[in-house]
């Protein structure tokens, strides 16, 4: 009987049932597929951003595979169990950072790292990253909406803590992208658009004071050239210079694959890292870059469905904070190569060689593939 | 309350979900931004980025910027710029360096210790495409060499640069000091950006001190060039700002005279303008040429210097610390009628030797025999052991080492000297936390004569000359006159001496005049040929200690460790123009010694051609002075 009713089943009836093997898995489909794409294409442009290292290849190959592990590992959490142990977590990630800040481990002239039994070494500021957008969304999510005075000044608090000891590592980047991360949360919250404007609008009076009566001389030469790196050609100056000529003779269909003269000939510096983005502008030119915008953009479209979606406040704020801030990573880093923005190092997400961020970002899809199968179908009945 | 808070649940989710649509539209807005930059880049600019990256390709070239000259005060050159034909490598191009260094080796005859520096050097470099120096001051003949052979030897290049030239050689080596090429040290301490054309920096001396304001800033320019590494044509350049031009308050004259007068003695010698604090001459000898150490000394010739028993590579004017001896007597005269604990009509009486009450030990005066009763005057003039052991007897250690401090003992005195001593005024406090033991009275009494723990550089004794000179006003000695256009500021001034009453200055220096012009001074035999009164005082330092009851005698002290002879002296006397302290090593006699030598220098700077005191330092002014001032 068993038998003959497995044959009975409709090709529809056989797609509705993988959906659910899938949804059992607590894996998203499409945020898979669309991972799994970038994934492809970090490869295939590292090939030749390396130099046509396979040892390096194969680094980036297994950091993915662990990352998407780690990712399913973390959806199958319920979000509700999850934001029961924010708080914890905070205090925790609070506590490496002053860990860092007393005992940590000093490379290139900043402390960023902590040894573990003398061999792991990691940043507690990428921790951060996930565990400050989820403090957040904790905390406001058991406030009503929105916010008001009070909620924001300690939403303010939270947020500054680790700011400020991101920044004296000294950090700039990080503590920034961290800042926006939690603010975007705050934004999703329902931040009065009042607050918004008027805080901007702070912005500028102050920058205007600092500068002419707080920063002194040399201290403005080094802002300036922190907003205009061309000005110093020597120092920072020369990779945007490097960049720039890479990014704009790639014109509108590339040099071809591993054709790229400027990377190729050592002009461009960080070309696996960093500065990725150069090396896929030179050799696949305007239309690879708008390719590769479009792939961003759809995995920041699920991520935001995934938010209105889902059930619980803490699921919106959380799922809304973590796809905004992806997309500032995106715009910063391809910003700051095609020289629109100061030079602050930040990888370009999935692309960028480097295990560390592509476990961190994996984590938080993770995180949004745990709020989207975690939902009780009520709405649906 | 489950009423209310599905309300609440409906209204949060509408309100995320307006956000999540400004979200979107924010993402969207920036996305454009982002096409919008690519277009502008790719499309737009995409000739101006081709010609860029393809047909040419566009370097940043650092421009070094001229380091800036020092001059004497006359503005006579001492340290100036000077083209030389250097070797360099761009390793982006020498892409094969193995075989093009055995080409090298073979081309200019290297021995392998050079063929192993050129390897060094090459990987020294710092930024892509930058030539690296690899060999500075080629000769005619190399330059020929490489030329004849330069087909098999891309990217190496023979270049013009300027490098740093000392035209006096050994005369200034432990003044303004010497440049030479930047190491891994260095190079991690100094702004890599201003530095990048660079490749040499102050190592020691004034070229040290001041080296952020000789070097200048860097320039660059930006230049397309071929595939070849040619340069086509330059797109935009910065001129380099040359560094700042350095006048000493040196006189080159005076110099060369201190040079002369030391005639060859190891020893050190400082001459400072008392009002002013200008360092006049600074010899050090023997000395050695700076030049080699700017272009790379050979390995074997750095030994000699450095193992040489001369030790011409020790700074002995900064660095030199020896027991001060007699000299200090006149400053250990001021501290006890300062502290009232003697008059200038105070009488000692010389048995040859002096005892602490209840104490055997007798501490000897030089002069066996004993001077009998003497007052403040005699006892400098003759520079009588027992009057100055009882003086710091009743100064005690506390007061002595108050009283030195002010004249700068045991601290650094100089304005803009690099690694000056600080030498030693020991003390209570010093004693115990150097041995764990408490201070003895015997050990004041030979302070007061100089000897003991004390230890003084001949700065420090020159500076305490010249604080005599001027009565107590301090200006710390310097050796930039102008930096640039300005003077150095002082930012850690020191407070003049200011005496109970100014007589004391008087009688001390009574005392010190009688050492030169009185009957029975110490350096009468010098005084005498004097054209112009000198107040100055002899001393000796001991090499090796001589035990109780011994003698020291000349014929069995291996010459080494002979007693080094010292010479303090002002003049003229009554208005001061200068001071000068002298060491010399193992010159045993302060006054037979030292005190010829440093009239030698009061003459360079106060006589003029016939030999008669300069119309500027007469007496006129001089004698007046001298009525107001008693």
């Amino acid at each position: 009987m068993n038998g003959s009713f497995d044959r009975s089943l409709s090709n529809e009836d056989v797609l509705r049932r993988r959906a659910s093997l899938l949804q059992k898995l607590h894996i998203d489909g499409w945020l898979l597929l669309i991972l799994l794409v970038l994934a492809a294409s970090s490869l295939f442009i590292l090939y030749s951003a390396s130099g046509k290292n396979l040892d390096l290849l194969y680094k980036q190959a297994v950091s993915f595979g662990i990352g998407l592990i780690g990712m399913v590992i973390i959806a199958q959490f319920d979000p509700r169990i999850m934001a029961r142990w924010v708080p914890l977590a905070y205090l925790g990630g609070l506590g490496l950072l002053l860990a860092v800040e007393f005992a940590g481990h000093t490379a290139m002239g900043a402390t960023r790292w902590i040894n573990i039994g003398g061999v792991m070494r990691f940043q507690p500021s990428e921790l951060m990253k996930i565990i400050m957008p989820a403090t957040v969304a904790w905390y406001l999510s058991k406030r009503s909406l929105p916010p008001n005075l009070l909620h924001i000044m300690v939403t303010m608090l939270l947020i500054g803590m680790p700011f400020v000891l991101i920044l004296l590592q000294p950090d700039l980047g990080t503590s920034l992208l961290i800042l926006a991360s939690g603010a975007f949360v705050l934004f999703m919250a329902g931040l009065q658009w009042r607050w918004i404007l008027g805080a901007a609008a702070a912005l500028v009076p102050v920058c205007i004071g600092m500068w002419f009566f707080v920063l002194r001389s040399y201290q403005q030469q080094r802002v300036l050239t922190f907003l205009d790196p061309e000005s110093d050609p020597l120092g920072s100056g020369w990779n945007i210079i490097q960049s720039k000529a890479a990014i704009g003779s790639g014109g509108v269909w590339g040099k071809g694959w591993l054709l790229g003269t400027q990377s190729h000939l050592d002009f461009l510096p960080e070309s696996h890292t960093d500065f990725i983005i150069a090396v896929l502008a030179e050799e696949f030119g305007m239309v690879g870059v708008c390719i590769l915008l479009a792939v961003y953009l759809l995995l920041i479209t699920r991520g935001l469905v995934i938010t209105a979606q889902a059930q619980t406040l803490f699921g919106k704020l959380l799922a809304g904070g973590l796809t905004m801030t992806f997309f500032v990573y995106v715009f910063v880093n391809i910003g700051m190569v095609s020289g629109l923005l100061p030079v602050v190092g930040v990888p370009l997400p999935f692309i960028s060689y480097g295990g560390t961020s592509l476990v961190t970002l994996l984590s938080s899809f993770g995180i949004l593939m745990s709020i989207h199968t975690h939902r009780k179908w009520i709405a649906k009945v | 309350m489950p009423y209310i808070q599905l309300k609440d649940h409906e209204k949060d989710g509408r309100l995320v979900r307006r956000r999540v649509f400004a979200g979107a539209l924010f993402i969207l807005l920036l996305s454009a931004a982002l096409v919008a930059r690519m277009y502008h880049l790719q499309v737009v600019q995409f000739e101006q980025h081709t010609t860029l990256s393809e047909n040419n390709r566009v370097h940043v070239q650092p421009i070094p910027p001229i380091r800036g000259l020092i001059f004497d005060r006359n503005g006579l050159i001492i340290a100036d710029n000077r083209p030389s034909f250097s070797l360099t490598v761009t390793r982006e191009r020498a892409k094969d360096w193995p075989t093009i260094l055995d080409t090298l080796t073979e081309v200019l005859e290297l021995s392998s210790e050079e063929r192993e520096l050129y390897d060094k050097r090459m990987k020294q470099g710092r930024r892509p495409f930058e030539p690296v120096p690899i060999q500075f001051e080629l000769s005619e003949e190399q330059i020929g060499r490489i030329a004849v052979n330069q087909f098999r030897l891309p990217g190496v290049e023979v270049s013009a640069r300027l490098v740093r030239h000392y035209p006096l050689g050994a005369s200034y080596a432990h003044s303004v000091g010497y440049v030479g090429r930047i190491n891994e040290g260095e190079l991690k301490k100094v702004d890599p950006v201003n530095y990048s054309g660079t490749h040499h920096i102050g190592k020691t001396g004034v070229e040290r001190f001041y080296e952020d304001q000789l070097h200048g800033t860097v320039g660059y320019e930006e230049v397309e060039t071929n595939a070849r590494g040619r340069i086509l044509r330059v797109l935009k350049r910065t001129d380099p700002i040359a560094g700042m031009d350095i006048h000493l308050t040196i006189d080159a004259h005076l110099q060369a005279a201190a040079e002369a007068a030391l005639a060859g003695r190891r020893g050190a010698l400082v001459a400072i303008q008392p009002q002013t604090g200008d360092v006049l001459a600074m010899v050090s000898e023997p000395g050695f040429d700076p030049n080699p150490f700017v272009t790379g000394i050979g390995f074997n010739a750095y030994k000699e210097l450095r193992d040489s028993i001369d030790r011409p590579l020790f700074n002995r004017v900064l660095r030199g610390l020896y027991p001060p001896g007699s000299t200090i007597k006149p400053m250990v005269a001021i501290a006890g009628l300062d502290a009232g604990v003697i008059t200038a009509a105070t009488r000692v009486y010389d048995p040859g030797f002096y005892q602490l009450p209840g104490h055997s030990h007798k501490y000897r005066n030089w002069n066996r025999t004993g001077d009998g009763s003497v007052d403040l005057e005699w006892a400098i003039m003759r520079s009588n052991d027992t009057y100055f052991y009882d003086v710091a007897h009743r100064l005690g250690i506390d007061r002595l080492h108050d009283y030195m401090s002010r004249f700068g003992l045991g601290q650094k005195v100089s304005l803009d000297m690099f690694e000056e001593s600080s030498g030693l005024m020991p003390s209570k406090q010093w004693k115990r936390a150097r041995y764990n033991q408490p201070w003895y009275p015997g050990e004041t009494l030979i302070l007061g004569i100089g000897q003991g723990y004390m230890q003084a550089s001949p700065l420090q004794l020159a500076q305490a000359t010249a604080l005599m000179a001027t009565r107590g006003k301090w200006v710390r000695p310097h050796l930039a006159k102008k930096v640039g256009e300005d003077a150095p500021a002082d930012p850690n001034p020191m407070p003049d001496i200011v005496l109970r009453d100014p007589k004391f200055w008087d009688n001390s220096r009574f005392g010190m005049e009688q050492v030169m012009h009185g009957p029975r001074g110490t350096a009468a035999k010098v005084g005498a040929a004097a054209a112009y009164r000198i107040a100055g005082k002899s001393g000796t330092a001991q090499v090796v200690a001589i035990k109780q009851g011994e003698k020291y005698d000349r014929s069995k002290v291996n010459e080494r460790h002979r007693d080094h002879a010292l010479f303090i002296a002002y003049a003229p006397a009554e208005q001061p123009q200068i001071a000068v302290a002298v060491m010399v090593e193992n010159g045993e006699s302060g006054s037979g010694v030292g005190a010829p030598i440093v009239k030698q220098v009061l003459d360079a700077w106060l006589l003029d051609e016939q030999g008669q005191l300069k119309s500027e330092y007469s007496t006129q002014a001089t004698e007046a002075n001298g009525k107001a001032s008693p």
